[in-house]
């Protein structure tokens, strides 16, 4: 994973609340094997007609949405199937972090294990974001802050470990490795407590 | 030594390294279920690392989510339709194989939705904590169980190692008292509960189902009322382990057996919530005002009792995407509203007593005509037992279509789909934008009120037909 410390990006608004794992990434893709290319298919149902064309209407398919980092969404995004390939499928279309007011607890923990950065914010920056769509945005996990272009900044809170974890671009599970005397050990005094 | 809850209990008890300012805790876990979904890309990490599954012992497998129904698929020589869905069973069964984990595969009498299989065989038991890569885990919760569902990443986190990283989850009590009426049933209840609490109200927490209607559930009412914690935004769910549970696990083939069996349970006896703890919040819901609940929209706290009318909240912007996708107006009244497909099944409502609940309704009765009725049971032994029971000739000569044991229609991945816009009374856990098929529509109900509306052809209150 390479390190995230701080980006500068215009943002994608997908204003809708309550957007679940199965509108980011529909269960029928969910055949795959691997973690690759599913950006293609991320928002499939929103984003093409029954025929495969690309609804010209949403926003993913317009031409100021091209390189896009950051995805600013109504509250509670995210809510839903454990499904990692909603992580993967926001990262593989290109987007670094997603800002919502509130972002359900599955989607958080898979997005900070593959580098994709949940940004929960206050309902009144939220609203600025969700009404200027485009704006330039200052992300700095090194000090927390989500800078907007009024110059506003507003710091977000995120998990330590997991902050460290993508500052290093380190994973946690050489972090989990580390502690194997420790399950080792505890592992043996279980198993004399139950006998 | 200060009172301490259920959860409290069995988050202390497998505490490997507890959690610091900068660190979350190494958390143990004691059962691991994978199907064939979200485990292929943890096992190409343990390849890719040359890294065994530490506890094969702890870890168990079955086929459901892209796995078909239909008896041909399933036993016949036909392939699988779904080349992809071919490819991922091959792939487990070759997993399971390498790593040394023991798998109910295709033809295997035992395999089922993996939230139906681990407390039937008793695999699941109060105290422990349970992972799978599948949100509906919360399931097991219903044993006393600290169970939620998790990604891949984190199911390959525990095979290598046996724990997950987590922090604390805030606990949540959801009081719940007095009797249900006849008619309604426990998946009416937890529609209820998340109607109030919301979507994302539990978001953080773990809930805790508690009080007297809870107690007087069966153990099968209370893995669906634990089953949709997720759908309030809470990664677990759970009830302290009774009478109740005991009677259902005692000789299930993988509980403790003789003096282990009364060791056990004087353990799980222990682990209920002391009286005098605190929660850090709570709701109290009076269960003998619920009527039969349906939702109306595209998430499951969209939701009304049936008699009721789609409130009318014009102008916001999530209720008038949710009733354009529906079709729907605010104001319409529920009852009578045309069906087109009806889903009798799921890890929500796809055990033995859900399926006597629908036939309850069918015996001797027809679906309506133009109606397609899908019951699916959750595992293949719920399938004998409905068999034996006479349950499946009724479905049958009610006109029903009785399939093999699987996840099925609640997520349209594995062949059977409800068309673009066709409507779908449904037993199962989401009726999000989609989710059993591309367009169509999803009215979440109880089995009763499927069976009913299945005979009727239209939204009915399943209590005219008891």
């Amino acid at each position: 994973m390479a390190p995230l410390k701080r980006f500068r990006s215009t943002t994608v608004v997908i204003a809708s609340s309550n957007i679940d794992t199965d509108q980011i990434i529909p269960a029928r893709f969910l055949t795959t094997t691997t973690k690759e290319g599913l950006g293609a298919q991320l928002f499939a149902d929103w984003r093409y007609a029954a025929d495969g064309a690309p609804r010209p209407d949403f926003v993913l398919n317009r031409p100021e949405s091209r390189g896009c980092r950051v995805l600013v969404a109504g509250r509670n995004f995210g809510c839903g199937s454990s499904r990692e390939h909603a992580p993967w499928a926001l990262l593989d279309y290109g987007f670094l972090a997603v800002i919502s007011t509130e972002i359900a607890d599955i989607f958080r923990s898979n997005s900070l294990k593959n580098g994709l950065l949940p940004i929960s914010v206050d309902a009144a920056t939220a609203q600025w974001l969700l009404t200027h769509a485009g704006a330039e945005v200052d992300i700095d996990l090194e000090k927390t802050l989500l800078t907007l272009p009024t110059g506003t900044a507003v710091s977000f809170p995120i998990e330590p470990f997991a902050r460290h974890c993508l500052l290093n671009g380190v994973d946690e599970f050489g972090y989990l490795r580390t502690k194997l005397a420790d399950i080792e050990r505890y592992e043996s005094a279980r198993a004399s407590r139950d006998r | 030594m200060t009172a301490r809850t259920l959860f409290d209990r069995i988050w202390a008890a497998h505490e490997v390294v507890p959690e610091t300012a900068e660190t979350p805790a190494v958390l143990y876990i004691d059962l691991h279920l994978i199907h064939e979904v979200t485990s292929p890309q943890a096992f190409t990490v343990l390849r890719s690392l040359g890294l065994p599954v530490r506890r094969p012992d702890r870890t168990l497998g079955t086929m459901d989510h892209s796995t078909p129904t239909s008896s041909d698929q399933v036993f016949g020589n036909v392939p699988i339709k779904v080349d992809a869905a071919a490819k991922q069973v091959r792939q487990l069964e070759q997993n399971a194989a390498d790593f040394g984990i023991e798998l109910f595969a295709m033809h295997d009498a035992r395999r089922g939705i993996v939230h139906v299989i681990g407390p039937e065989l008793g695999c699941t038991q109060p105290g422990m904590t349970v992972v799978c890569g599948d949100s509906h885990t919360s399931t097991h919760g219903a044993f006393g169980t600290l169970a939620f569902g998790i990604g891949s990443t984190e199911v390959g986190h525990v095979f290598a190692t046996q724990c997950l990283l987590q922090r604390k989850p805030k606990t949540f009590a959801v009081n719940v008292d007095g009797a249900l009426r006849p008619g309604v049933t426990a998946k009416d209840l937890i529609l209820a509960i998340i109607g109030r609490i919301g979507v994302a109200g539990g978001t953080g927490y773990v809930f805790e189902y508690r009080g007297s209607t809870i107690e007087a559930l069966s153990m099968e009412e209370r893995m669906t009322v634990c089953n949709m914690s997720i759908e309030a935004g809470a990664r677990a769910g759970m009830i302290a382990p009774d009478d109740t549970t005991f009677e259902f696990l005692k000789g299930r083939p993988r509980v403790p057996q003789g003096a282990d069996w009364d060791a056990a349970v004087a353990r799980w006896r222990s682990l209920a919530t002391d009286a005098d703890a605190r929660f850090d919040a709570s709701i109290d819901i009076d269960a003998s005002l619920l009527e039969p609940m349906i939702t109306y929209g595209t998430n499951p706290g969209m939701v009304v009792p049936i008699s009721g009318a789609i409130p009318d909240q014009a102008g916001d912007a999530v209720f008038d995407q949710a009733l354009r996708y529906m079709g729907f107006q605010g104001g319409d009244a529920m009852l009578g509203k045309p069906i087109d497909v009806v889903f009798i099944g799921s890890c929500t409502n796809g055990r033995l007593e859900d399926l006597q609940a629908a036939a309850h309704i069918l015996k001797g009765r027809k679906v309506a005509a133009g109606v397609r009725l899908m019951i699916v049971p959750g595992s293949q032994q719920v399938k004998r037992e409905a068999e034996a029971a006479g349950l499946a000739d009724i479905f049958k000569a009610a006109g029903a279509d009785w399939r093999e044991s699987g996840c099925s229609m609640c997520l349209g991945m594995n062949g059977d789909t409800v068309g673009p816009g066709q409507y779908s009374i449904s037993t199962s856990n989401r009726n999000f934008e989609g989710r059993q098929g591309v367009g169509a529509r999803t009215l979440l109900v109880s089995p009763y009120t499927a069976a009913a509306s299945a005979v009727r052809g239209r939204i009915t209150d399943p209590r005219e037909l008891l």
